[in-house]
């Protein structure tokens, strides 16, 4: 793999982990299977890169997006918190509606963002070559994010909301609205999922209504590959694992699509995110089931 | 003070499984008594312990704790005037949490929570005291998943989170009836002594009519939704299980067919 492929798999790969925190916070702690980031990472993209293209700053624009995606959050969770929809239907109904809207947002199926400045553009007069400055800034953005993360998980409001996830009666009975925090979750989860959609199109050089599509599979393979090699026990852990994973995700999927032998092809790329899930999923339960036969045999 | 005044549940009303759970329930519990109540299964225990919680809202009738009246807050608004022990006891603690995670979680039981830290270097020590004065170590295992402790070390660290902020009325949800018997009586004797040493108003529902008789001040008897017997004082000091068991008898018209309630 070249150099330039290994840094442009490290870029997606830290795009992507602010997708895989986004998923954390739904699927790990509030136990909310969202797929609603199918729909609010093009949002995101959609948005920022609308909001670029008509003059606006592009910090405040990928803060927009990162709204955008909060807002589609807010109606899943209202939709299951509120009227009761199971949660998984309520998020892929959000994520059907986001579709229509994604395409109002742009006007058009995409939005391209060629010879504009984006948030990478101040940095690359800082003497960094050229490769390597989007993948440095990305790194900053997805660090400072996870701190911030990690901070908010830490503080009462944090707690309270881990705990409606692990055992919802037992936070009611503490006294903690498990609804609101269901919905403040949920949306903090997919304003870092659009944050991540504004980013992939200033990366990629524009929004495409395609691109949300198995975002949800991906987020979630770097969850539980990021598991799968740490184990973390502390929150900070598990959310550097999320990172972790993601990176790894992508240099995986960029070495099999690189390997000639295997014959694969850039459309392969949803089945290898499959079965790398499917793998990643079982291979904990195999190595348990392993250690436990081992000690039996002792 | 706890006043329950003509409380009727109803559940599925209006559909072939209606259940009339809670008949027209009067109670009034004055400041610090300690009540313990019977009755079979379906008598309307769990249901009066859920409306008292918040957990089930009442069809008709009112509640009033403090001279505030509480009927329709739902449970978290009323978590700051009512702590609670589950029967199991998984569901009174989150076993994906720590020890002092759990504790902190009740620490700010009815309480706004903000942006603050969950977690003071001062509140920890003060959290660490009391679990110190249980006696199972636990004070040395703060950042242990709750999952790691066996059920008893569970409901112990429950009654500990139900006393951190001192509630109105502590609510005990048959919270021995899944432990062994040995824990069983070491856990009654930790609630004798937390509901003494902090005065608080309780009221504990039993499957035994030996633990309802030992511990408290005031047995009362739930059937079909009724309260119908409610002994206190001398009355209730020279009453036997005997007693208890001839008057349950008179009451239901017919025999004791639950094993649970003999064997208690």
């Amino acid at each position: 793999m070249s150099l330039i492929a290994f840094l442009g798999a490290i870029e997606i790969g830290l795009m992507y982990g602010l997708v895989a925190i986004g998923v954390y916070l739904s699927f790990r702690i509030l136990d909310f299977p969202d797929l609603t980031v199918d729909g609010s990472l093009p949002l995101g993209a959609a948005v920022g890169a609308t909001l670029i293209v008509a003059g606006v700053p592009p910090v405040v624009a990928t803060l927009a997006g990162g709204l955008a995606g909060g807002l589609a959050g807010l109606v899943t969770a209202w939709l299951s918190v509120r009227l009761g929809i199971l949660h998984l239907l309520a998020s892929i109904l959000t994520m059907i509606a986001l579709h229509s809207v994604n395409l109002r947002v742009m006007g058009k199926p995409n939005q391209p963002l060629l010879g504009v400045d984006t948030v990478f553009t101040p940095f690359e007069s800082l003497g960094l070559s050229p490769y390597w400055v989007t993948p440095v800034v990305l790194l900053g953005i997805v660090a400072a994010i996870l701190l911030a993360v990690n901070w908010f998980l830490g503080s009462e409001l944090g707690l309270a909301m881990r705990a409606t996830g692990a055992n919802a009666r037992m936070a009611r009975a503490q006294g903690i609205h498990t609804g609101w925090l269901t919905m403040l979750g949920i949306a903090l989860s997919n304003g870092l999922v659009g944050m991540a959609g504004a980013l992939f199109a200033q990366i990629q050089g524009g929004a495409d209504i395609t691109m949300g599509v198995g975002v949800i599979v991906v987020g979630l393979a770097a969850v539980i590959l990021g598991e799968a090699i740490v184990s973390p026990r502390v929150i900070v852990i598990a959310l550097i694992a999320c990172v972790l994973g993601s990176i790894v995700y992508r240099l995986t999927v960029a070495l099999a699509l690189n390997a000639g032998f295997l014959g694969l092809q850039a459309q392969d790329l949803k089945l290898v995110t499959a079965v790398l899930v499917v793998v990643a999923m079982v291979l904990p339960g195999l190595r348990r089931k392993y250690a436990g036969s081992k000690a039996v045999a002792r | 003070m706890i006043d329950v005044q003509d409380i009727h549940v109803r559940f599925n009303a209006g559909t072939a499984l209606e259940k009339h759970a809670v008949q027209g329930l009067s109670l009034t519990i004055p400041e610090g008594q300690f009540v313990t109540v019977i009755g079979s299964n379906g008598a309307g225990k769990s249901t009066l312990l859920n409306v008292l919680a918040g957990e089930v809202l009442p069809t008709t009738g009112r509640l009033m704790i403090d001279n505030q009246e509480v009927t329709r807050w739902p449970t978290s608004r009323r978590a700051g005037l009512v702590a609670r022990v589950f029967q199991d006891p998984l569901a009174g603690t989150c076993e994906r949490l720590s020890i002092e995670e759990n504790l902190a979680l009740a620490l700010h039981r009815g309480k706004r929570r903000g942006l603050s830290r969950a977690l003071h270097a001062d509140q920890r020590e003060h959290l660490r005291s009391r679990l110190a004065v249980l006696g199972l170590g636990l004070e040395g295992r703060m950042q242990d998943r709750m999952g790691l402790l066996s059920g008893g070390q569970r409901q112990a660290v429950s009654l500990v989170m139900a006393t951190l902020t001192p509630p109105r009325i502590l609510l005990l949800d048959e919270h021995t009836a899944a432990l062994d018997p040995k824990t069983a009586a070491f856990i009654m004797g930790l609630t004798d002594r937390v509901v003494a040493e902090r005065r608080l108003t309780t009221l504990m529902v039993t499957h035994s009519m030996r633990q309802a008789l030992d511990h408290g001040n005031r047995t009362i008897m739930l059937h079909e939704g009724r309260v119908v017997l409610d002994v206190t004082g001398h009355e209730r000091k020279g009453m036997r299980v005997e007693d208890l068991l001839h008057m349950f008898e008179k009451v239901r018209g017919q025999e004791v067919e639950d094993d649970r309630l003999l064997l208690g």
